[in-house]
């Protein structure tokens, strides 16, 4: 056939012949458009069936398919999970903000074991993980028991292991080839293990935590009665049948819409966790395994040898001399944006929240969802203690702000898509994961 | 005058191959000769427009300009070290893969495919693919190519083999140089993966050449696309300036947040997830997407090269 070709191209200059000749021309070119076709067809509708795909699971209760993930005994998972988050922080300063927060948390916090320490590695887990604290990233996390985790960030070109066998903690960094050591107590128990990790996401929102496990847990713990939670169908998540639990919260004033959290039908683990704050859009967090399998991880997969040439960070020496320098000579700055990330974990976790807000020095107004932040003015103000923190994240905070006044007096208003802070110009703080009018309501009541 | 050769060939295979679809007129044995016929008549046509491309001294400088950049990193991070290896340095920033190189000479291979993945081999692949046919339009040749009882779709298909072994070739020009240069400036031995892992030497060659076959198949896109140009002009110089240009701003727009709903169907949006070989467990997600996305560009841009040229007027 191909060989008629070139005189098919003739056919073109006698009469009838042309026209069907140039039909066919153009039928060739239905065969790109069709490809073009059936990839968008495939690209744009598969996601769609697989996501309309509800499976058929029998009925459950709230308070049934939570007893289920309190009870779920997983102790041994490997998969990838996918965590989104859009707090709406300007680009700069989700970096600097987050690595605040986590060393706002090793103020108070303290146990974090690995959680603290190291600031001047990259290698070590706080400077990788806060950076979880924006953006999409991709993880891979294997767990077998409390004693053996592994947690890969991959990255671009590069890739950043946390691993935690027995009492050792292993961080390497490809990119710069520097591994992180540290050791926790031998004797580190599941106990010591849970408050390490929630020391850790007890500073950013317990976002640098993504297992969708202790995320679940934290939105569980705020349910009461300013909370409705209920079943809102099933889903597909990571190739399993799940449940949907909505959280919804019922007072007015906070800037969280709902909560949605997958359960695995069949093993009670949460799969997925989604926060969609009140202002619409995409989720404010969206952690997700994308494939798990609870199978027992290779055993090798806990090893971890610093490769040859490595550089090697000692952590526990690090940290020793950060908390020395640190002591109480803890920037304000650092203090403030800390509370401001903490306050975030109060709308979800009140009761916990306040019991931690007694450590760092201030106090909770209201409850639960709508739970405040405030911090006592010391009468320096917020630029004075910017600049005292560092000039550039002075002028930030200048840019970032959006001047308010009230019957309190007059002071900025710091708003993301979850969480609002007001300083007023006597330094006080206010904050929460609640709108504007809640804080200026807060803070003329407080006066 | 290799041109002619082609023809030669293809008239003298392309007669063999009339004969046998004569004789499949009368009997199934014909039908058998002629497909026999075709995959070797096919192969020489392949075998000829390799070397005709090989032997342009534009393919020879191109190959050239490709072994260079490999050395050039080798002795600029020699150089910047000051010739002690093994001290890390810590420096993040810069080309992937950089500050392993002092360590271990392997990892100039992922470096030096790193840097030119996203500019030199695809401007290679643009030129080489844009030139295909637009080229033997350009020096009236086309016709002469034609006038023998080719066929279009099989010159074509020719003419892609063909741009695709210049992919692999300038590929593994670049892995090669690299290897060899940095067995000479640095140590080679036990290659530490991304995860931290440690892995013999002989797997960490491997893993190379997987990564080299995956850079290889990354090229396919911009290949097709190369060829579906050459198809619509005269010009060779038009169609690697179009080419080259397309990809240009197809990584412009891989830059632009705005974009990032699109960006994900850009066909150099995945080119660098070769890395993901270098992890243990391999991590095959951003694999498989960057290859079902290059086999997409590679069917959408090769038919409609298909349909351009099998119903074009070659009037010159």
């Amino acid at each position: 056939m191909p060989r008629n070709q070139p005189t098919q191209v003739t056919d073109e200059w006698d009469g009838d012949g042309g026209r069907s000749a140039k039909r066919r021309r153009t039928m060739r070119y239905a065969i790109p458009v069709a490809v073009v076709g059936v990839a968008a067809a495939s690209i744009g509708l598969v996601p769609a069936f697989a996501g309309s795909g509800s499976p058929d699971l029998p009925e459950i209760s709230a308070q049934d398919l939570i007893a289920k993930v309190a009870k779920s005994d997983v102790q041994q998972l490997s998969g990838t999970v996918r965590t989104t988050t859009d707090l709406g922080l300007p680009a700069g300063l989700s970096g600097s903000g987050a690595s605040a927060f986590g060393g706002g948390s090793a103020d108070r916090g303290g146990k974090g074991g690995d959680g603290d320490g190291g600031t001047g590695s990259s290698a070590s887990p706080q400077s990788q993980l806060s950076e979880l604290a924006s953006g999409s990233h991709t993880l891979r996390v294997a767990v077998d028991g409390p004693d053996k985790q592994r947690l890969s960030v991959v990255g671009k070109s590069a890739e950043y292991n946390l691993v935690h066998n027995g009492s050792d903690v292993w961080g390497y960094e490809s990119s710069s080839n520097t591994a992180y050591h540290s050791t926790v107590p031998a004797d580190a128990g599941k106990g010591q293990h849970r408050s390490e990790k929630s020391g850790r996401s007890g500073g950013s929102a317990g976002l640098e935590n993504a297992t969708p496990q202790e995320l679940a847990k934290k939105a569980l713990e705020a349910a009461g009665d300013t909370t409705s939670v209920s079943v809102d169908g099933t889903a597909k998540v990571a190739g399993r049948d799940a449940y949907q639990l909505s959280i919804k919260p019922k007072q007015a004033g906070s800037t969280v819409d709902s909560i949605r959290i997958s359960v695995d039908a069949e093993t009670g683990v949460p799969l997925k966790f989604t926060l969609t704050p009140k202002g619409g859009g995409a989720a404010a967090v969206d952690v997700g395994f994308t494939s798990v399998d609870f199978a027992k991880p290779a055993a090798d997969t806990f090893d971890f040898k610093p490769p040859k040439g490595a550089k090697v960070v000692d952590g526990d020496k690090a940290r020793d001399r950060h908390r020395a320098e640190q002591g109480k000579a803890a920037g304000d700055l650092k203090g403030i944006l800390g509370q401001y990330g903490l306050t975030g974990q109060d709308g979800k976790n009140g009761k916990g929240g306040a019991g931690k807000a007694k450590n760092g020095g201030f106090e909770v107004i209201g409850k639960g969802w709508t739970s405040i932040a405030h911090l006592k003015g010391n009468g320096s103000g917020l630029t004075s203690a910017g600049k005292n923190a560092s000039g550039d994240a002075a002028k930030l905070l200048d840019s970032l702000g959006e001047k308010v006044s009230g019957k309190f007096g007059s002071g900025r208003m710091f708003s993301t898509r979850l969480v609002n802070a007001l300083v007023t110009d006597d330094g006080s703080v206010y904050a929460g994961a609640v709108d504007k009018e809640s804080l200026i309501k807060a803070a003329e009541a407080a006066k | 005058m290799s041109r002619a050769e082609v023809s030669g060939s293809a008239q003298h295979t392309g007669t063999r191959e009339g004969a046998g679809a004569g004789a499949g007129g009368a009997g199934a044995g014909g039908v058998d000769a002629r497909r026999t016929a075709r995959p070797l008549w096919s192969l020489g046509l392949l075998r000829n427009e390799v070397g005709t491309t090989f032997r342009r001294w534009r393919t020879v400088v191109l190959l050239a300009v490709l072994a260079a950049v490999p050395v050039l990193i080798g002795i600029a991070v020699k150089i910047e070290t000051g010739g002690e290896g093994g001290g890390a340095g810590g420096g993040s920033g810069g080309a992937a893969f950089v500050s392993q190189i002092t360590n271990n000479g392997l990892f100039l291979v992922f470096t030096s495919l790193a840097v030119t993945l996203p500019v030199f081999l695809p401007l290679a692949v643009g030129v080489v693919a844009g030139d295909s046919v637009a080229g033997e339009a350009h020096t009236g040749t086309l016709r002469y190519l034609l006038v023998a009882p080719a066929g279009r779709t099989r010159l074509l298909l020719v003419k892609y083999a063909t741009t695709l072994t210049f992919c692999l070739v300038a590929t593994l020009v670049v892995a090669a140089s690299a290897l060899v240069t940095g067995a000479l400036l640095f140590p080679v031995g036990e290659v530490t993966l991304l995860s931290g892992t440690t892995v013999p030497f002989g797997e960490g060659l491997l893993r190379a050449l997987a990564i080299a076959a995956v850079v290889t198949l990354s090229l396919i896109g911009v290949a097709a696309i190369g060829l579906f140009v050459s198809t619509l002009t005269n010009s060779g110089i038009a169609a690697m300036a179009t080419t080259v240009g397309l990809l240009i701003m197809v990584q412009i727009l891989d830059t632009i947040p705005q974009l990032h709903a699109i960006q994900p169907y850009l066909f150099t949006h995945h080119w660098l997830s070769f890395a993901d070989v270098l992890r243990d467990p391999v991590y095959w997600d951003r694999l498989q997407q960057n290859l079902g996305l290059q086999a997409l560009y590679a069917a959408v841009f090769g038919s409609a090269a298909w349909a351009r040229f099998t119903a074009r007027d070659i009037t010159v």
